[in-house]
């Protein structure tokens, strides 16, 4: 893969713009069919420049609208807003107080460095393959819920970039949801409560929700790779007196002769989860569940999430520190999802000079419009499976309208 | 607004049991028929009567259980109105509760105060009577509201018991029986699932019969609280409607009880027992304000009329007035010559000898507390209401209060249950368990207080009069009460129609 050098992203960027980035699937999705009128026109995106100039409230008509504008403006980074009561791009001329954000897709975003107090391997920006595993385990039980608990079926993910990864809910009842309805959606999510001065974060009583039996069955799955082989949390002493803090004192004396008989992380857990238990602990499993949760359940913003008129990195947008893409993540494959082989704009622009070239010695036909080279260039870039990620994400979607609509016209036709 | 003639509905039997299924409603749609003058009134007086016994009680007892429970029955069919399933007859009972909630709904929606002590109210009284509504009852009454709750019976394949039990029920609950469950668009049921207290499959919360009431409380806050602010909107032409317009500020300044606006003990009060009276029946108002015009021989024209209005109230004659005045002025060195030009004239008008010579009737406590609020150097209003806590605590202790009442009285002001604090003052300071009344006007504070000193030496009571000024000569006051209305009925003869428009978009 080519090296990234940020210096070099308005000449990356210009051909991304150009030639790579997917329109037509863009608009498809935020356009939602159709059916709302002006939905896609009231649009708020707003659009970083270089030197960091940051400009909000812009608004397009369609989707050629879209891509002159992107391509003259070049911008570093795309981020998506609500669709308001009017025109973005006109909120100046609209009557004071008029002009309301009305309707937004539900975003989650889920960032490394929340984790930092749980994790060894890496520290802030950073993230590795030991890490990103907090990542697998989140996406896992967070879509879980917004599937199964909340009934949500169009559910986006994607990668930040960097060190996160994003959730877009695109249902149309959900994108309807008030602030209210957002926020306590995150407060059933979550469970990790406590800043930098809080040492223990998580605290279960007898009751039990299913959600949280069923969020702890998936962090089983991933435990012992994960916390005990890879952050070896039981390790060192260091990292010991990190569990320890989280455990009622009057058990640490019960607890000193199995680090002393044994040393490997996975052996000085399965003896401590025999100690450590509470006195009034029917269940006999909470003090352990508490630990795993601290360790691996998912940390959400919550300001992120509540906020209709919040603005979030869009899907396909270029991370101007890494230049990785924001890619969708297939859910079919979330285990074997890695970031770093995600492409990054100057390996996929490399690839796309090494086609050209190609195909230019090849064909007779020089003349093709741009568009149509533009839908056969991100195919035989390293782009072309997460675009058809995406594009499964939009079938999904336009499966569901139809639905919809046939159910409407069904219930007309009946007297 | 429409004004087709639209004759008395003269409904029979079925019909009438049609229009009211249930002992208990949501108020979706207003009334359409027509009503007199004097019912409309004598409803919406019932109606805040009502609420504010509704009030008393929510503050006095434990909601939910006795003796609140029973108290409340006992309030409720002291104005008639519905409250229970299976009584006889119950057609009068529960449209004399539809037609009066809306009439209160034009009353209460005119400030934020108004709609959510109107609203908290409500919502009790709605909570009473869906806790005595028998089991079978509650389905049919939910699918009435449109409330989209669907039941799910334990016996249906995939009823999901287990994880009901683990989400709704604390570990020693289980066991109990499980009938049947609620199935709620997650959205609907925000309270429970928030907080992770109700299972949640596919969009859906199920919930249990124990919660649903929270449900139905919020539906219900939510819904009042828009149609109020529809209701607000609609407000200039109920205003300017002058067959409402008396009527309806009557009632949200809203008193109904005694106006106190002259005892036929006029002259039974000597000025040098003022004093002596301030400390033991004035209420703590009215007490501040004596004690400012002693330390400082003057006050603000608030003051003046609160303190001046109440005087008049327990039986000062204008010539004692003025003497009273003037007297207090004089030691502040204000000139005889200027308190004769400046302030008698204003007293004198407050007893309605000068000017269009209203009567002007003596403050009670709604009007006290929530209108013309005391800035600095004022000492009018309502101290439970306008002073600052810390400071009340030091003249609670001032006047000698013990800390447990004062506690009692602080934590009372805390709930803004500012007149039900007074209450607390007065049976402190009295040394009686129940005051025997609900306090509503500082007048009344003083009479019940003179009564119990006294040893029942009953002051003769004026009969109820509009709160408002003395619209015309011709309109007299007069001492009957319902002559009164009589001749204002006669006067104005239509009866009630098109008042739905105003509930509706």
């Amino acid at each position: 893969m080519e090296a990234f050098d940020p210096a070099e992203l308005p000449e990356l960027l210009k051909l991304y713009y150009r030639r790579l980035f997917p329109y037509a699937q863009y608009y498809r999705w935020l356009n939602y069919g159709g059916v709302v009128k002006n939905y896609f026109q009231h649009r708020e995106f707003s659009f970083t420049l270089k030197d960091d100039i940051y400009i909000r409230y812009q608004s397009f008509n369609n989707q050629s609208d879209l891509e002159k504008e992107m391509q003259k403006m070049n911008p570093y980074k795309i981020d998506i807003g609500a669709v308001y009561s009017h025109r973005p791009n006109q909120h100046n001329t609209v009557k004071l107080g008029a002009f309301q954000a009305q309707e937004k897709e539900l975003v989650f975003d889920i960032d490394m460095t929340d984790y930092d107090d749980v994790r060894r391997c890496c520290s802030s920006a950073d993230i590795c393959s030991k890490c990103w595993t907090l990542m697998t385990m989140a996406i896992r039980i967070i879509d879980r819920a917004l599937k199964e608990d909340f009934g949500f079926k169009h559910r986006l993910w994607v990668y930040s970039g960097r060190r996160g990864v994003h959730c877009w809910v695109c249902d149309d009842s959900v994108r309807k949801l008030s602030s209210a309805v957002r926020s306590g959606i995150v407060e059933y999510l979550s469970l990790v409560k406590g800043g930098q001065d809080v040492k223990k974060k998580v605290h279960l009583n007898e009751k039990i929700h299913p959600f949280v039996r069923k969020s702890i069955s998936i962090i089983n799955k991933y435990f012992e790779e994960y916390a005990l082989v890879d952050q070896d949390i039981l390790g060192s002493k260091e990292s010991c007196d990190k569990i320890l803090a989280l455990i009622p004192e009057t058990m640490h004396d019960d607890l000193q002769p199995i680090f002393q008989k044994h040393h490997s992380s996975l052996q000085r857990w399965e003896h401590l989860k025999k100690v450590a238990i509470y006195p009034n602990d029917k269940l006999g499993y909470l003090l352990e569940w508490e630990i795993m949760l601290q360790y691996c359940f998912p940390r959400l913003d919550i300001n992120v999430s509540k906020g209709i008129n919040h603005l979030l990195k869009s899907p396909f947008s270029v991370h101007p520190k890494t230049g990785r893409i924001s890619v969708p993540i297939d859910l079919q494959k979330v285990d074997q999802f890695d970031p770093f082989t995600v492409p990054t704009i100057s390996s996929i622009c490399h690839e796309l000079d090494a086609i050209s070239t190609n195909e230019e010695e090849k064909e007779e036909n020089k003349t093709e419009s741009d568009n149509k080279h533009r839908t056969r260039d991100y195919k035989k870039t390293s782009l072309g499976p997460y675009v058809k990620v995406f594009e499964k994400f939009l079938e999904n979607l336009d499966k569901s309208r139809k639905g919809e609509l046939l159910k409407k016209s069904d219930l007309q036709k009946d007297f | 607004m429409e004004f087709s003639k639209r004759r008395k509905l003269n409904l029979a039997g079925d019909q009438k049991n049609a229009c009211y299924p249930h002992s208990l409603q949501f108020y979706l749609q207003p009334p359409t028929e027509n009503i007199s003058l004097i019912e409309f009134e004598n409803l919406a007086i019932d109606r805040v009567k009502l609420l504010k016994a509704v009030e008393n009680l929510g503050v006095s007892y434990v909601k939910g259980h006795e003796p609140y429970q029973s108290k409340m029955e006992a309030e409720i069919r002291k104005v008639k109105f519905s409250y229970r399933e299976n009584l006889e007859d119950e057609y009068e009972a529960r449209r004399k509760d539809h037609i009066s909630h809306f009439i209160l709904r034009l009353a209460y929606c005119q400030s934020e105060d108004l709609r959510r002590w109107f609203i908290q109210q409500e919502m009790d009284l709605l909570r009473f009577r869906f806790s005595i509504l028998p089991k079978d009852k509650i389905q049919d009454f939910l699918k009435d509201s449109h409330l989209h709750f669907e039941a799910i019976s334990k016996d249906e394949k995939t009823f999901p018991e287990s994880d009901i039990k683990a989400s709704s029920f604390s570990p020693n609950e289980t066991g109990l029986e499980l009938e049947s469950v609620y199935k709620i668009p997650f959205a609907d049921a925000l309270d429970l699932f928030r907080g992770r207290k109700v299972y949640l499959q596919d969009g859906f919360a199920y919930v249990p019969p124990k919660d649903i009431v929270a449900i139905i409380l919020n539906e219900f806050r939510t819904k009042l609280s828009k149609a109020l602010a529809l209701t607000a909107r609609s407000l200039p032409a109920v205003q300017s409607d002058e067959r409402l317009q008396p009527l309806l500020n009557h009632l949200s300044h809203s008193y109904t009880g005694q106006d106190y606006s002259t005892l036929g003990s006029a002259g039974k009060i000597s000025l040098d027992q003022i004093d002596s009276l301030c400390t033991k029946s004035f209420p703590p108002c009215m007490r501040q304000l004596h004690k400012a015009l002693r330390d400082n021989h003057h006050l603000r024209h608030g003051g003046r009329m609160q303190y001046g209005l109440f005087l008049k109230g327990i039986g000062l004659t204008l010539e004692q007035a003025l003497q009273f005045w003037k007297q207090e002025f004089i030691r502040g060195k204000m000139d005889p010559d200027k308190f004769d030009k400046g302030y008698s004239y204003n007293i004198r008008h407050s007893f309605g000898k000068e000017g269009k010579r209203t009567d002007y009737t003596p403050f009670s406590c709604l009007k006290i507390i929530l209108n013309n609020p005391p800035g600095q150097g004022d000492y009018h209003g309502c101290p439970f209401r306008h002073s600052d806590p810390e400071l009340l605590k030091q003249k609670l202790q001032s006047y000698k209060i013990s800390p447990g009442g004062i506690s009692q009285i602080l934590d009372l002001v805390k709930g803004t249950h500012y007149q039900v604090a007074c209450q607390k003052y007065f049976e402190i300071t009295h040394n009686v368990d129940d005051c025997g009344f609900s306090l509503n006007h500082p007048n009344q504070f003083f009479v019940e207080s003179q009564r119990i000193l006294n040893g029942g030496k009953d002051m003769k009571k004026e009969p109820i009069q509009p709160e408002t000024p003395q619209p015309k000569p011709s309109v007299q006051k007069t001492k009957d009460a319902s002559s009164a209305l009589a001749s204002l009925n006669s006067s104005l003869k239509m009866d009630m129609e098109g008042l739905e428009d105003y509930f509706s978009d």
